[in-house]
């Protein structure tokens, strides 16, 4: 572009001042990049929810449990296609704050429910011959650096108060980006013979997955899974996974008005600052843009240096404010554990490039007009 | 010599021109009733006391204002009817202006601020350098190229402005008191280039000065005196 170094010289003719506009975008979007991150790591399991799943859990709430009976009840309600049960093990590895959730499930089952997880088939044909065998997600591997054939001991204050051993036979990935791959899963038979063992809560499971056949009657057969169990000692409550999904991440609050909340307040900020930024820019200049005129520039073109002059502003500090924060989400989940899915989505970062891009249009829009409504011998009499 | 311009042409023919601004509720008449004819090739003086309405004639010359009545012809074309857009593509192609306060770009070197002009033209960056270094030559600034406006003294940074105002060869060139902000000695340098432009590549100048030693270099002197142009000054 033939205008370029007059638009880059213009910039930077007040270097202190557009380096100070700059660090102040460039911090929004940093920031911008971050909340993106935290909203991915809370709310993203939503989007990424199988349509067609649904969660069936006690009534009253999620840590109360159900019986275990209640699977082969499920799978006979019309519309149901099979159900598989996790329950909270809540257990603990060397140290509280390595946390990530551990569950016993019933293997075969399961990862029929969960096609999101990739485990290679020796793998599985091992979980399946070793009673005490577990499979962990590829993050938490890589956390402690576990390898297959590991012991693993694991403390569960719920279930024996004992330090429970199981044998990692498996590491799955996860199919998608968004997908959580920081779980350890252990045999449900394991889990209950010690339950069995010591007479205490065996029988129980947390809460079920339902595979539905029909998305489209999804809520139909949700409402006649809780007929089933009405008036049972244990009345349940079924959801689409999204749901349960997006109820769980509400215990923080709504993460998705926080996000935009706080971020609105950032932008409203730069909007004024970049703003000021530029109509002191264009006001300073008005006799060098009734030069340009009087050479022969269009109102125009030199609205479009202007814009060009805001629009590089923001878009250089927006894209250095996500390049950073890219840098700094790639180094991993800062709460070591408790946001599983931690990352910068490319659609957020898509639509940072495209925020960057509308704050320059509208801080450099009034500016522009401005210098366009101009009449070239008043400008050229204010110099 | 080309003082003797009868029998050709007019480049510039202003006829009938009247121009009022509005300040509030006031009326300013500043042009009343004014005729004028430049002949392609001529440099005129235009002189009058500050305030008289030289720039005002300079400026509805040069296209950058309308007249209130009259008409304003430039070469063929006829510019107090055309429109903004217009003007201003006729003003890349056909006018160059000097200021009296260099005007130029701070941010640019001497070579881009000349360039400036031939932005607006599809000529290619190898070309518009070629033209570049020509008119900085004309002006005996090709040692300066590269300098920013600030390093460079003032008859410097005016011989930089002429530059600019030539180097898309136009016919017609438009100085407003370009020696009015330097001392004796670059004022001259400015106008023996101003006389040469003239006489050499046969530009047609006209000139707003108050400077009689400036209007000395000129073929011609015109006196602008309450809104209207005599070929005397007033007493
Ligand atoms: N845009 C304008 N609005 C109002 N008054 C103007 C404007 N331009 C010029 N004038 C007035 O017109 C008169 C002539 O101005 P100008 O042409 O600049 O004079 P000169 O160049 O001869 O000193 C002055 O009184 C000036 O105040
Ligand atoms: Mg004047």
């Amino acid at each position: 572009m033939r205008f370029l170094h007059l638009i880059w010289g213009n910039l930077t003719r007040k270097k202190l001042r557009t380096a100070l506009t700059l660090l102040t975008v460039l911090v929004a979007f940093v920031l911008f990049g971050f909340l993106s991150a935290i909203r991915q790591a809370l709310v993203g399991g939503v989007e990424l929810a199988g349509a067609d799943r649904l969660i069936v859990r006690h009534k009253v709430s999620i840590i109360q449990l159900l019986p275990v009976a209640y699977q082969a009840r499920m799978e006979r309600i019309p519309g149901v296609a099979a159900a598989v049960h996790q329950t909270w093990f809540g257990g603990i590895y060397q140290d509280p704050k390595n946390f990530f959730m551990q569950s016993p499930v019933v293997p075969a089952e399961f990862m029929a429910m969960y096609p999101e997880f990739i485990l290679p088939p020796e793998q599985m044909r091992a979980w399946l011959a070793t009673r005490t065998g577990a499979i962990v997600g590829r993050k938490t591997a890589e956390r402690f650096h576990w390898k297959i054939g590991d012991r693993i001991p694991i403390m569960s204050p719920i279930w024996m108060r004992k330090t429970w051993e199981f044998d990692l036979v498996g590491i799955f990935d996860g199919r998608d980006k968004g997908t959580d791959t920081t779980a350890l899963y252990f045999r449900y038979d394991y889990f209950d013979e010690v339950r069995q063992t010591q007479n205490w809560g065996q029988g129980l499971v947390g809460w079920y997955t339902i595979r539905v056949k029909d998305p489209a009657q999804a809520a139909d057969t949700a409402r006649r899974v809780d007929e089933e169990f009405a008036n049972s000692p244990a009345e349940t409550k079924t959801e689409p996974e999204g749901a349960f999904v997006q109820a769980w991440a509400n215990q923080v609050g709504n993460i998705t008005l926080i996000v935009a909340g706080i971020l609105g307040a950032v932008f409203f900020t730069i909007l004024l600052v970049t703003g000021s930024t530029m109509s002191q820019a264009v006001r300073e200049r008005i006799g060098e843009l009734g030069v340009l005129k009087a050479i022969g520039f269009t109102n125009g073109q030199v609205l479009g240096l202007v814009l060009a002059e805001s629009c590089l502003l923001t878009v250089l500090g927006g894209g250095l404010g996500l390049g950073l924060a890219w840098l700094i989400i790639a180094r991993g989940d800062p709460t070591g554990g408790l946001l599983p899915m931690f990352f910068l989505p490319g659609r957020d970062l898509l639509l940072g490039f495209g925020l960057s891009l509308a704050l320059g249009l509208v801080t450099g829009l009034l500016p522009a007009r401005q210098a366009t409504r101009l009449r070239v011998a008043d400008a050229l009499r204010r110099l | 010599m080309s003082e003797n311009t009868a029998g050709q042409s007019a480049l510039v023919r202003v006829e009938g021109v009247e121009k009022v601004f509005h300040r509030g509720a006031e009326d300013i008449h500043v042009l009343s009733q004014l005729n004028l004819e430049v002949p392609a090739g001529q440099f005129l003086a235009l002189m009058g006391p500050s305030g008289s309405g030289k720039s005002t004639l300079l400026n509805l010359i040069g296209g950058l204002d309308r007249p209130t009545q009259g008409t304003v012809h430039v070469g063929g074309d006829r510019l107090d009817t055309l429109s903004d857009r217009a003007l201003a593509a006729w003003r890349a192609r056909h006018v160059g202006f000097v200021f009296q306060l260099y005007n130029l770009i701070p941010v640019l070197t001497a070579e881009r601020n000349v360039e400036l002009p031939l932005l607006l033209t599809p000529l290619s960056p190898a070309e518009r350098r070629k033209h570049v270094a020509t008119a900085l030559a004309v002006v005996g600034l090709s040692h300066r190229a590269k300098h920013y406006p600030r390093t460079l003294s003032g008859g410097e940074q005016q011989r930089v402005g002429i530059a600019r105002g030539i180097v898309t060869d136009p016919t017609l060139l438009l100085c407003d008191e370009p020696t009015g902000d330097l001392d004796r000695k670059a004022g001259d340098e400015v106008l023996n280039l101003l006389q040469a432009l003239n006489r050499e590549q046969g530009k047609t100048i006209v000139m707003v000065t108050h400077d009689p030693h400036a209007s000395a270099r000129a073929a011609r002197t015109v006196y602008l005196n309450k809104g209207r142009l005599t070929n005397e000054p007033e007493q």
